[in-house]
């Protein structure tokens, strides 16, 4: 769980309605909640519960001007979301390689073994081959099961 | 319908039998997730998974035997795990011939909640990408923002 951004910042940026803002304030910066408001399909109410939930978090900061208040992204933070995410990708990456290399070797293993019914455990003495199908003999019998 | 903040997937050169087995037998998931996974692959079935000197509660949330297997993590503690309180993993597997299987995980946060479904398609087609152009764009905009 190393990866894990703290909760604050990763709840607000799974979010996909916070997510549209976030991306307007990144490529549009400085503006209004009204502009913002303008700008996607849900309500300047509901506009403003996510800027509060992306200023809690870091990801953005407010300022006045004149008699607006203007929006902008804070780049150390957004910085920061975005190596928790590839992060977590990453993490992903190395926990799917591993399962590859696990169920491959089972896999070699459990047909292996299948093979070695065949030959019976006359270990070394492959080519026995008077041996296959020689199922009764198959002391290889635990192995019978790696293959289900 | 989960917006997946992480997609990622792996072609195993081995059938689905034995990639599914690894992914919910408990002794193997210890070997590629966490250290120690307490954790009945049932649907509801309430575990734990414990990383080095961390761990944290999960629960089951869908068994489809060779098909699909998904949980819930990262909620908080003392809350029952559902859509906005913690994050979906889902492992889909699809057979590519015999031996072959693709090996897809999904880990979603919060669901695309209170729109109406008209604008949950518009969103879905703009954001095609999802959560890996999310990424890159922010990657580029704080690339840039430092280089410049």
């Amino acid at each position: 769980m190393t990866a894990q951004a703290d909760d604050e910042l990763w709840s607000a940026i799974a979010d996909p309605s916070r997510r549209r803002v976030l991306d307007l304030l990144v490529s549009h910066g400085d503006v209004s909640a009204s502009w913002l408001a303008g700008h996607v399909p849900f309500s300047r109410q509901a506009v403003s519960k996510h800027l509060v939930v992306l200023e809690q978090a870091g990801l953005i900061s407010r300022r006045k001007q004149g008699r607006e208040v203007l929006f902008q992204v804070d780049d150390g933070r957004l910085d920061q979301a975005a190596r928790a995410m590839a992060d977590l990708a990453a993490q992903w990456d190395r926990r799917l390689a591993t399962i590859k290399r696990l169920a491959e070797a089972a896999h070699v293993e459990a047909t292996g073994h299948v093979e070695a019914t065949g030959h019976g455990e006359a270990t070394g003495h492959v080519g026995a081959t008077g041996h296959v199908g020689a199922t009764g003999h198959v002391g290889a019998t635990g192995h019978v099961e790696a293959t289900r | 319908m989960a917006d997946p903040v992480i997609e990622r997937e792996v072609l195993i050169e081995a059938p689905v039998q034995v990639v599914w087995r690894t992914i919910t037998e408990p002794d193997r998931m210890s070997q590629w997730f966490a250290d120690r996974v307490d954790l009945v692959v049932e649907p509801g079935a309430h575990g734990y998974m414990q990383f080095g000197d961390q761990g944290g509660p999960v629960v089951v949330e869908m068994v489809d035997p060779l098909a699909r297997f998904s949980f819930r993590w990262n909620h908080p503690r003392d809350e029952e795990p559902v859509a906005g309180n913690s994050m979906l993993v889902e492992f889909t597997l699809t057979p590519e011939g015999d031996e072959r299987t693709r090996l897809r995980v999904t880990e979603s946060g919060h669901e695309l909640r209170d729109w109406p479904d008209a604008e949950k398609q518009r969103y879905t087609e703009d954001h095609q990408g999802g959560w890996a152009d999310f990424l890159d764009g922010l990657t580029n905009v704080v690339v840039e923002r430092q280089l410049g």
